[in-house]
């Protein structure tokens, strides 16, 4: 009997890897493992829909179509580890599994503060459906939450909750919200909206304590501050999951370093055979940008990476003559993002952390605009307010110039 | 021929389609979603790919 393809992840890069395969030839079996019970849903909504209204998992799930139907799916199981030389997965029963392809696609856990104690309830992430659910049972209006950081999670959360009419605190390390991902213009107008809304800021600040027993009391800054509060929100950011992968020739720090094929290489630069990694959890070049390998935590990017591990992974399965043409092509997306906070619509594209400097393309500031976000001449990135027709337009145009070419 | 249906009670009107499919979705001059109700069957893997995409999951292939 032929050894499966196995995807380790239950999520959207799990999922777009098997339609993905499906859509290139690949017809053998397949089988993902998800750590959470549930089938593969949108996160996105996570800090907004779910929050603001009483949907279940059925509003949010992925649609599957029929050429998925014959995939096998083994929920609520984690895998502990890959043994990539021997092409075998162990899930946490301790049972084994052959492959004759492996996919990671294990995604991100929230990050948690180092302190000694912490209240028993009253603390939460946004990180999975249970999380939403559970942050949404305590905004209830006239309650009091402090988030502590101010990213794109941190102010979506924020904006939901606002509207639910509870009181909202947001506590960040920086100067101002979104600092890093959107630069100081676009992130000081961001704060006097959400602060025109009621939203208060304590920025320039870290939580030294939570404190509380059985349920969250309050907490407490480096300043002295504190602030009391009936739960409390983490948003401090994520860690990939890749400890999977220890003991194998890999390198994962911070995050699980592929090729331009998305083929998950030794330390000495030269991939696996057919183990790759997607997602949140992989770190890639981008051609278009420079030869930096990153991770990128936007959402289009699992999606685009399942299509080309499908092309790679089934010709390679198949023996075919297609793999060679395919892997000529190295992996180089577009990143994508977006994000709503009150009447604020966001849609950006490329990556604005490469930047030096930031100019308005159009539009005015503090209303509906463009900024380009640029590295010395190159335009490395684009975001909107509003205006969705004008940001596209420059979608093709992100990406550096090779240093010979200027 | 295909039948299409987008939930505009769902679409936020990303535009990410239009980069999939953009003989089926576009964005008129006011930014709102516009798209054709039926397509010929060589646009299935475009609009696929387009339904995948869509940040809302708005997009569907009607009966």
């Amino acid at each position: 009997m032929t050894d499966p393809v196995i995807i380790v992840g239950g999520s959207l890069g799990g999922l777009r890897t098997a339609e993905s395969l499906r859509r290139s030839g690949y017809s053998g079996p397949i089988r993902v493992f998800g750590e959470e019970p549930h089938a593969p849903y949108n996160r996105p909504p996570l800090s907004k829909e779910v929050l603001a209204e009483r949907v279940d998992h059925a509003a949010v799930a992925f649609p599957q179509g029929d050429t998925t139907a014959d995939v096998e799916w083994i929920l609520g199981t984690r895998v502990d580890h890959i043994d990539l030389g021997r092409n075998i997965v162990r899930d946490n029963r301790g049972e084994e599994h052959s492959y004759s392809g492996v996919v990671v696609a294990t995604g991100l856990r929230s990050r948690h503060m180092d302190l000694p104690a912490m209240p028993t309830s009253g603390v939460h992430s946004v990180r999975s459906l249970d999380d939403a659910m559970a942050l949404r049972a305590v905004l209830t209006p006239g309650t009091r939450i402090v988030i502590y950081g101010a990213g794109f999670i941190g102010c979506e959360v924020a904006a939901t909750a606002k509207k639910l009419g509870v009181d909202v605190i947001v506590v960040g390390k920086g100067p101002v919200p979104l600092l890093r991902p959107l630069g100081v213009q676009l992130a000081s107008d961001i704060q006097a909206r959400h602060e025109a809304h009621g939203v208060k800021f304590f920025m320039n600040s870290k939580i030294t304590r939570v404190i509380g027993g059985d349920r969250v009391e309050s907490v407490l800054l480096d300043n002295g501050v504190e602030i009391w509060c009936n739960a409390f929100v983490e948003a401090i950011g994520s860690e990939p999951n890749v400890e999977l992968l220890h003991g194998n020739d890999v390198d994962i720090e911070h995050g699980i370093r592929v090729d331009d094929n998305l083929r998950i290489t030794r330390a000495d630069g030269t991939p696996w055979p057919n183990a790759f990694a997607v997602g949140d959890v992989a770190r890639f070049p981008i051609p278009r940008f420079s030869d930096r390998v990153r991770r990128v935590e936007h959402w289009n990017i699992p999606t685009e990476m399942s299509r080309k591990v499908g092309k790679v992974l089934s010709a390679s399965l198949a023996g075919s003559a297609e793999l060679e043409d395919e892997i000529t092509k190295a992996f180089d997306p577009i990143p994508t993002f977006w994000s709503d906070q009150f009447e604020l619509s966001l849609l950006a594209y490329g990556l604005i952390d490469e930047a030096d400097r930031v100019e308005l393309l159009e539009g005015r500031e503090n209303d509906d605009c463009v900024y380009g976000y640029f590295c010395g001449d190159d335009l490395v990135g684009v975001c909107g307010v509003g205006m969705r027709s004008a940001v596209m337009a420059y979608r093709s145009r992100v990406g550096r110039k090779p240093a010979s070419a200027s | 021929m295909l039948k299409i249906h987008v939930d505009m009670e769902k679409c936020q009107h990303y535009g990410q389609c239009v980069f999939e499919a953009p003989a089926v979705f576009r964005l008129n001059g006011e930014d709102k979603l516009e798209y054709e109700a039926t397509a010929d069957d060589s646009e299935r893997d475009n609009i696929q790919l387009a339904i995948e995409v869509c940040p809302m999951q708005a997009i569907k292939f009607a009966e």
